[in-house]
């Protein structure tokens, strides 16, 4: 719990946090609601959106499809660069070797990072939760729809948002880990988040076996799963794979990303 | 130098090796550190100290050898919480003011956040405990690193070159308050390559060179012997009625320690004495000749 405590003490006081969760907000806030309701008020040019899609993207009761939307590419990216950050600073600023002679296991040292950057993940989703429904109540009321507050369903949206951050939280964590350092593990991160995968899936047009290994990739898998629980519209979103199916391999990359970056914390010398 | 009595170890290493694939940055190093000691770990860079001391905190894994610290195997959680360390600078968060870094620390060693404060105290930095660490000067950052080393009561206190980047004023001070500490019974493990600072603080000293330790005692018995300086004319006349005598240049050493009977036994023989002095060699001068640096 110490652990937990002292990460959590330092996450809460690190400016880097509050200006990547802020960043965040404001996207989702744009991209969801205000650029929506400038094309439904007076836009020239909505492209494939019917002004019934916007309205039904902006109603109260879709809230949770309009916060996992944004995830799989754009908030995930947000999410893994302050993970990188929170665990690859650690080793330029020597901050490692100090919570290492401090007393806890190398277990419970990472467990510590890994358990208030968690905290930290759930404060994300939901605020962007409160936000967007903020956002959406408030568009509805000057609109003057009829609205009602989402249903239980919202719940698996969330946690399906939750799912997928905290698979992008465990790719930066492992990034931080491997290259020891903020820097490369943001621009591997980043890379990868919102240029490879999307190659890839270029390439995919061409090659039937690509095609299908990026669906299970970690980007494809949040896609798929943002997909299914109705998240829609939106970069990365996907719809090729089941709930279950895509829940199922991004409960694989967080094991295998946050067990083998604590492997390697445990394992390797700090010099 | 305090007392005489001989303490129990509370630091031992047994043929403790580091190897990076040929290399050995530390060779089958057997030391012992007292308690109540103030020990210094002598070397010059690159002899394989601050891979010593990681491998004595857990942070390097030895390839062969044994530590015990505390009586603990290093990096456990039983060792590390009785001991305080500051490697090779403190390693801190620079958004956070100095007294919040020492809050994060003592969460992690489970310290209550009020030993914080006296921490603080200690080392003089409760003037400035608000500000930012990435505002602090070079001492006061060093100090900060030895408060956190302080947090908790630690049975030993390991202090990686802590006067590394410090002027003359912060060298001094934090030579002072090692001797404070030292004074109030802590155990330091002090690892330097500050000739003058280890002389001053230490009682006992292991010489580290090439990754191997070459001497381990006081730093009297490294010393060794003072012998006497005598500049006399004619030399030769001078040496032959000394007996032990050795010609140095244009002077002698003796081991003679009763300059006066040896001053009146030249001037019976006629010998014209020039000079007669005490001569001891510094450690700095023991070292250069153990290390081979210069």
């Amino acid at each position: 719990m110490g652990s937990v405590k002292a990460e959590l003490l330092r996450l809460w006081k690190w400016p880097a946090t509050w200006v990547l969760i802020g960043v965040w907000l404001v996207m989702t806030l744009t991209f969801g609601y205000l650029f929506n309701y400038l094309a439904l008020n007076g836009g020239t040019n909505t492209r494939s959106m019917s002004q019934q899609q916007l309205i039904s993207a902006m109603q109260p009761e879709n809230v949770g499809a309009a916060v996992v939307r944004g995830l799989p590419m754009f908030g995930g990216a947000i999410v893994l660069v302050l993970a990188a950050l929170a665990v690859g600073s650690g080793y330029g600023w020597g901050t490692w070797k100090t919570t290492l002679t401090a007393g806890p296991r190398r277990v419970s040292a990472m467990a510590g990072t890994l358990g208030a950057l968690g905290i930290v993940v759930v404060l994300l989703v939901a605020l962007t939760f409160v936000v967007n429904l903020s956002a959406a109540v408030t568009v509805a009321s000057l609109e003057g729809w009829d609205w009602s507050l989402p249903g239980l369903g919202v719940f698996k949206a969330l946690g399906a948002s939750l799912l997928i951050a905290a698979m992008w939280t465990g790719f930066g964590v492992f990034l931080g880990v491997v290259t020891k350092g903020p820097a490369l593990a943001v621009g591997l991160g980043l890379m990868w988040a919102i240029v490879t995968e999307n190659l890839l899936r270029g390439v995919g047009s061409l090659l039937g076996p690509v095609e299908s290994l990026t669906e299970v990739l970690p980007g494809g898998s949040a896609g798929n799963l943002a997909g299914a629980v109705g998240g829609s519209s939106a970069p990365g979103v996907l719809t090729n794979l089941s709930g279950t199916t895509a829940a199922l391999f991004l409960a694989g990359y967080v094991v295998f990303f946050v067990g083998a970056a604590t492997l390697l914390k445990v394992r390797r010398d700090l010099v | 130098m305090r007392g005489t009595t001989v303490e129990p170890m509370i630091v031992t290493t047994e043929k403790l090796t580091k190897r990076y694939g040929d290399r050995a940055v530390v060779d089958e190093v057997s030391l012992s550190v007292r308690r109540g000691e103030v020990y210094g770990f002598l070397g010059p860079n690159g002899a394989g100290k601050t891979t010593t001391i990681r491998m004595l905190l857990g942070l390097v894994r030895p390839t062969s050898g044994s530590a015990r610290v505390l009586g603990e195997k290093p990096g456990t959680p039983r060792a590390l919480l009785k001991v305080g360390s500051l490697i090779e600078g403190p390693g801190f968060f620079p958004y956070l003011s100095g007294r919040d870094n020492l809050r994060v620390h003592a969460a992690r060693r489970g310290v209550d956040r009020t030993h914080v404060e006296a921490a603080l105290e200690q080392v003089d930095l409760v003037g400035a405990a608000a500000e930012k660490f990435r505002r602090y000067s070079l001492g006061m950052k060093q100090r900060l690193g030895v408060a956190a080393a302080l947090l908790g009561r630690p049975e030993l206190l390991i202090l990686d070159e802590p006067t590394n980047g410090l002027d003359p004023a912060g060298m001094a001070d934090m030579r002072d308050l090692v001797r404070a500490l030292a004074a109030q019974g802590q155990t330091v493990l002090l690892s330097s390559h500050l000739l003058g600072e280890v002389e001053e603080i230490c009682d006992r000293v292991g010489v580290i060179s090439n990754g191997k330790l070459v001497a381990e005692s006081t730093v009297d018995q490294l010393r060794g012997e003072t012998v006497l300086l005598v500049k006399a004319d004619p030399l030769e006349k001078a040496h032959v009625l000394i007996e032990g005598s050795s010609v140095h240049g244009d002077v002698l050493h003796v081991r003679e320690t009763d300059a006066g009977a040896l001053v009146r036994t030249l001037v019976h023989a006629d010998v014209d004495v020039q000079e007669v002095r005490p001569l001891r060699r510094t450690l700095e001068e023991v070292f250069f000749e153990m290390t081979g640096a210069a």
